[in-house]
């Protein structure tokens, strides 16, 4: 088994946090993990974009150029990684910031409102837990138990709340894809 | 050695260099290793350590160079440019012969470049890099977990032959995060007994030897006699390091092989996946890495290339550096190949595959 997820929003909008609770979850598992982020002078309201890689075997090259997982949370995202998807892949991609949907008949497309869903929730800032919640919902990649775990150890103590919101977040997104 | 943490290659080397007795670390910042002096910032105090952010990269090695002359385990750490900088103090630190510990996490160069992972440092580090007569121990990492392993190597090796040692990562494996496992730390007594082995030498003031003060730690000598001396003796301890301290790793390597690869560093994790796709096609292709890259293990790379091998491909993210020490090992035995990739880009497992099977 190996996942090749790719995982790009605008900065801020927590793309990279997706992909460190995954490499986390899935390390925890005892898979093989890495996580790369794309770095440089960026502007304001530029993409930012993380490769993860999730494997049974000993990761070689931890560059994803065609990834099987894309999340995408917004517009730009969808149309520079969109093509890049492997054949039987999957794609997530948030409405709230993709008005054009991709269209391609040889993956399977997931298609939320994540701003709203997250707003619905109680913070917008968990928008990146719904896309989690879908990822491992059709993937099985990791379980549900082992990120309530992780979540719970660091934010159990410092805000409960927001825990909690966290992981309802996570099981709205798997819900989305059930 | 405890659990499993995701950790950036920049904090684990950070980590692990605490844990191996560093208790004195400057630096000046510079992108893509500011992790590095950032996790220091916080964690040396804690660590009953110094940590000074210097003014300058030239301010910085110099700082080293009066801890390494101490006998204290030191580092620092900065980016292409800023080794660059630090050049100076690193042929004096070699002529003096002090111990310390240099990571180069290499960014796209020359001149200020990019910040994106590049191989372009390469002679630099391999040749010295500053003015006169001398080597550095380099060592390149292609993992999280190996970049945190060498951090103890690196000290002990300092320790061991008075030279210092470089660390070269890059761009890439400073920002990944991988899963590390760390070594128990030192504790301040086995960490005072490392640094024991210095006190016959050094200006750290001790009870053994009340006249500590007497010792001179320089590279002056005036006189040409004398300087012959000193360098033939530098010469001496290099050919004992590229006897004892060549350091490879054999990927795939087998009688069957139809040709021989030649990468390191994060390059080599490219290479590697290409070997992997080819083997599910039935094509049979080694790679030798070298993990020293001074001394190059040019006996170890001739000795990869088996029977069948027709041809040896270096790939370096560079314009061709490395593979002039591959054509020395391989001296003429058979054609080498060089495919590379600059301005911090980085090829990809289908770029490499595409290259291998040119020849195949």
């Amino acid at each position: 088994m190996r996942h090749d997820i790719l995982c790009s929003g605008f900065g801020g909008q927590g793309a990279l946090t997706i992909g460190k609770f995954i490499a986390k979850a899935a390390m925890a598992e005892g898979k093989f993990v890495s996580w790369l982020p794309s770095y440089g002078p960026e502007m304001r309201g530029g993409t930012a974009n993380v490769s993860v890689v999730v494997s049974d075997a000993e990761i070689a090259s931890p560059i994803v150029s065609f990834p099987n997982v894309l999340v995408a949370l917004n517009q730009p995202s969808l149309d520079k990684f969109g093509p890049e998807v492997k054949a039987g892949g999957l794609m997530i991609a948030n409405t709230d910031m993709c008005p054009n949907k991709l269209g391609r008949k040889d993956i399977t497309e997931y298609y939320a409102p994540m701003n709203t869903i997250a707003k619905e929730i109680g913070n917008e800032k968990v928008l990146n837990m719904i896309a989690i919640g879908m990822i491992i919902g059709h993937t099985k990649m990791v379980s549900y138990e082992t990120l309530e775990k992780d979540l719970s150890a660091f934010l159990l103590k410092k805000n409960p709340q927001l825990l909690e919101m966290n992981l309802k977040a996570i099981k709205h997104g798997m819900d989305l894809v059930k | 050695m405890g659990k499993k943490v995701l950790m950036k290659g920049n904090e684990a080397i950070a980590e692990a260099a605490i844990r191996a007795g560093c208790r004195l670390y400057f630096a000046y910042p510079i992108t893509p290793q500011s992790e590095l002096i950032e996790y220091m910032a916080k964690m040396m105090p804690k660590a009953d350590g110094v940590f000074v952010q210097a003014e300058s990269e030239v301010a910085a090695i110099n700082m080293v160079y009066g801890a390494a002359g101490c006998g204290r385990r030191v580092m620092t750490s900065s980016s292409s440019p800023g080794i660059s900088l630090k050049q100076e103090g690193i042929s004096y630190i070699a002529g003096a012969q002090l111990p310390a510990v240099i990571v180069n996490v290499a960014r796209g160069g020359p001149g200020l470049g990019d910040i994106q992972p590049a191989q372009g440092d390469y002679f630099q580090a391999t040749r010295g890099g500053g003015h006169g007569d001398y080597y550095v121990i380099c060592l390149a990492p292609n993992s999280v977990q190996e970049f945190a392993d060498m951090a103890s190597l690196a000290f002990d090796l300092a320790d061991k032959y008075r030279n210092p040692v470089m660390i070269l990562a890059d761009g890439l494996l400073g920002q990944m995060m991988e899963p590390v496992e760390f070594k128990d730390a030192l504790t301040p007594e086995e960490i005072l007994e490392k640094e024991k082995q210095h006190w016959d030498w050094c200006c750290r003031p001790n009870e053994d030897e009340p006249n500590h003060h007497h010792h001179e730690i320089n590279s002056l000598e005036i006189d040409p006699k004398e300087l012959e001396k000193h360098v033939l003796r530098l010469g001496e301890k290099y050919d004992l390091i590229r006897e004892n301290e060549c350091r490879w790793e054999n990927y795939n390597v087998n009688d069957d092989n139809e040709l021989l690869c030649c990468a390191y560093g994060t390059a080599s994790r490219i290479v590697k996946s290409a070997i992997d796709q080819l083997k599910e096609e039935g094509k049979n292709v080694g790679m030798v890495r070298p993990i020293s890259v001074w001394p190059f293990p040019y006996q170890q790379v001739a000795a990869g290339v088996g029977p069948k091998v027709k041809r040896v491909v270096t790939f370096e993210l560079n314009l061709g550096q490395m593979v002039e020490d591959v054509k020395l090992a391989i001296n003429g035995k058979v054609p080498v190949e060089f495919m590379g990739k600059v301005g911090g880009l980085v090829f990809t497992p289908e770029d490499v595959k595409a290259e291998i099977e040119k020849y195949l």
